[in-house]
């Protein structure tokens, strides 16, 4: 694996190349991972995934599904991957769904507690490497523990975050070395320390010291921490840590914490964020196109719009229903206003869906709870999200990251429309 | 509409083609069931890549939600699902027997409380025919008054010959006979005398269904009851076998002379976890299946298979 950077200013823009047992694969940066979930990309198959455009090179897939069908793979023995149908891809295994809750205070010294469908499963450093043999993942979260995110956790569970983890990291690389399946497998080493400045800097420094391939930051997650804080705690972090190696960040997703990350640092980020978005009914409209073209001006213009309307709507009890959790990103289609709009969900979108579809279409399939609803809006959220990815590092390269920051910002401070009761 | 392609020498089954509006289809045909404009989970361009020309929209789904007029707005269904082939509407009939509870019969038509709530509504061959036309699909059904297959007695019969005379008022009431084939439906329950008195196969329509089946009566009735009707149907027009099924019912019901199928069975089968195979199906859901690592059919080449 290597890191290239093409050292544009105000983020890291660069690619990841020498990716994968075939060494072909490949990641621009800043970028995102597809979000897969009991292994496939939510809603979609082969053929609706290969519509997609703009589909990252690399998938990430979570640990405890593959835990509950631990004994399947072993008996595989050819891993996940190729498990799933992606013999190709590029696979992330991370510790943790990012769209699973994880419940706080199960974490001990020796083990560290995974959320699955069939409950919660406590995983050893040894338990986890076996899993990990039978996944073969081309790059894997190493066990740690990220339980600091309740808003609860002071500077003591906050060094212990840091202490187990590091702990639990040379137990792996240690493990790692004796299994033959794993050679091929970068670890990544988990950055932790709640939210204690001094935490963070230990854990980033230390975690330097050892031979992982790149660093997750973990414990960002939620909303319990302040954003100045965050903010500062992640800038900090990162400047501790090599420029050769990626870094991922686990649990942000909006639009706008994106950037800010982007700014601070950060390389790879998640895609959970359009699947959240689907799962609600929603659609992501909002722009990123900061080139100053008169179609273009057109879109902004659209987005912007569809975003203002959701306000007006406040006092009709269809939009009562919403999602509390819809961000100013997205429209949400199960309205009543969009059942005789015949527009594209987002005008000028050249996604499967919005070429031969209408959101008129799309708010019956999600009022008579047709499957199809989640699959195409499922392409539209993915497409959209991953041409967010793409305009950001355009942006990089042409220097336009304050101009896109602005256009971002602009359209996350319209205030979601939310429930008012 | 039917070209007779080649005839079996044994059985009463033929091989054609079917010229519709919107492009030919080889028959024997089994046509998907799209009830809200949608096959499940399946995108229009999933279900033309696997080869299907024809599939089906149900009138009552669509006219209640989300409304005919708006789908007429849409470009009709066709527009509304982007389907650029066949399609083929029911007349809302058959909700009568599987929503019983909510349907009231009389010479007018029926009368319906919507299960999602609602004014009721009454369906009458005018009101189903000018849904129809508003959906636009290749081929459209009459109203038919239907008996379920296992009810004996007059009302049996009252409902053949309401049959004829609501096909008669489809027919009058019909907007677009040029751009849209009314099918009639022949009825008369498990009766074969009744069968022969429907009067409906001297219509001069496009295409004949056979109605009134696959609800649950007994198998040695229903196919002795598909050979009579088949029978009794002009040999140059298409017989629409309605409801059926599973793949056996296919195979017979093709050699008794039938050329259009459809059935939510391989739709509905696929959502419970079940995969339909050449000699049967497989539970997938069951832990035989959790460590075998074979596709489906090792021969089928569908996209599930080749991976």
């Amino acid at each position: 694996m290597r890191l290239q950077l093409l050292g544009a200013g105000g983020g890291r823009l660069g690619s990841l190349a020498g990716l994968g047992r075939s060494g072909a694969g490949a990641l621009a940066l800043p970028g995102c991972l597809l979000y897969t979930r009991t292994g496939a990309a939510p809603h979609l198959t082969h053929d609706t995934l290969r519509e997609v455009r703009g589909v990252p090179g690399v998938a990430q897939l979570a640990l405890p599904a593959l835990t509950e069908i631990h004994d399947v793979l072993e008996e595989y023995k050819q891993g996940a991957a190729k498990f799933m149908g992606m013999p190709d891809a590029v696979l992330y295994c991370s510790l943790h769904d990012p769209v699973t809750p994880c419940p706080s205070g199960y974490n001990t010294n020796k083990t560290v507690s995974l959320w699955g469908s069939s409950g919660r499963m406590e995983m050893t450093v040894s338990k986890f490497m076996d899993v990990q043999r039978a996944v073969q993942p081309d790059w894997f979260q190493c066990i740690s523990d990220g339980d600091t995110i309740s808003g609860e956790a002071g500077k003591k569970r906050a060094k212990k975050s840091v202490d187990r983890s590091l702990s639990f990291l040379d137990m792996c690389l240690q493990l790692q070395e004796k299994s033959p399946e794993l050679q091929g497998s970068v670890m990544f080493g988990a950055i932790e320390g709640g939210d204690i400045l001094e935490e963070r800097l230990r854990s980033a420094r230390e975690t330097a010291k050892r031979p992982v391939g790149g660093f997750l930051l973990d414990g960002f997650q939620g909303s319990a921490m302040a954003k100045e804080t965050k903010l500062k705690l992640i800038a900090s972090v990162t400047a501790e840590l090599p420029e050769d190696k990626p870094r991922i960040i686990h649990g942000v997703g909006k639009p706008d914490e994106v950037l800010e990350c982007i700014e601070r640092g950060v390389d790879i980020f998640e895609s959970f964020f359009p699947f959240q978005v689907t799962e609600r009914g929603c659609a992501l409209v909002f722009s990123y196109d900061c080139h100053p073209d008169p179609e273009a001006t057109v879109l902004t213009q659209n987005g912007a719009q569809d975003l203002e309307k959701n306000d007006a709507q406040e006092d009709q009890d269809e939009v009562a229903k919403a999602d509390p959790e819809m961000t100013p990103f997205e429209i949400f289609l199960k309205d009543k206003k969009y059942h005789d709009d015949f527009g594209p969900l987002l005008e000028g979108c050249s996604c499967y869906c919005c070429q031969r579809h209408t959101r008129a279409y799309v708010h019956h399939l999600l009022v008579t709870n047709e499957l199809l609803a989640g699959v195409l809006l499922m392409m539209h959220n993915f497409q959209h999200y991953f041409g967010f990815f793409s305009a950001i590092r355009e942006a990089l390269r042409d220097r336009k990251l304050e101009q896109l920051k602005k256009l971002v910002l602009g359209q996350a401070l319209q205030g979601p429309a939310r429930a008012t009761l | 509409v039917l070209r007779v392609v080649a005839e079996c020498g044994r059985s009463r089954a033929r091989a054609g083609e079917l010229r519709l509006p919107h492009g030919d289809v080889p028959c024997p045909v089994f046509m998907p069931v799209g009830t809200r404009g949608t096959a499940k989970g399946l995108t229009a361009a999933q279900l033309a890549a696997l080869g299907c020309r024809i599939c089906l929209g149900n009138t009552f789904h669509l006219g209640t939600r989300p409304g005919s007029e708006l789908v007429r707005r849409s470009g009709g269904l066709h527009g509304f699902m982007d389907w650029p082939h066949n399609l083929l509407t029911d007349s809302g009939g058959f909700q009568m027997v599987s929503l019983l509870e909510l349907s009231e019969v009389s010479e007018e038509g029926v009368r319906f409380r919507p299960p999602h709530g609602g004014e009721e509504i009454l369906l009458s061959p005018e009101k189903s025919m000018e849904i129809q036309n508003a959906l636009g699909a290749d081929i459209v059904m009459q109203l038919d008054d239907v008996v379920s297959s296992t009810t004996t007695g007059p009302r049996v019969e009252e409902a053949m010959h309401r049959s004829v005379r609501w096909l008669d008022r489809c027919l009058a009431a019909h907007a677009r006979p040029q751009q849209q084939l009314l099918f009639a439906i022949v009825q008369g329950g498990l009766d074969p005398d009744l069968r022969l008195r429907c009067t409906m196969t001297q219509r001069d329509v496009p295409g004949f269904a056979i109605g009134g089946l696959s609800g649950g009566e007994d198998k040695a009735q229903f196919w002795r009851t598909v050979k009579f009707s088949a029978e009794r149907l002009p040999r140059d027009k298409p017989r629409y076998l309605m409801g059926v099924g599973y793949a056996t019912d296919l195979v017979v019901c093709v050699a008794l002379g039938c050329d259009m199928f459809d059935c939510v069975f391989p739709t509905r089968t696929a959502r419970f976890g079940s995969a339909l195979v050449p000699w049967g199906s497989l539970q997938l859901k069951n832990a035989q299946f959790a460590k075998d690592f074979r596709p489906i059919d090792a021969d089928c080449g569908c996209s599930t298979c080749q991976r």
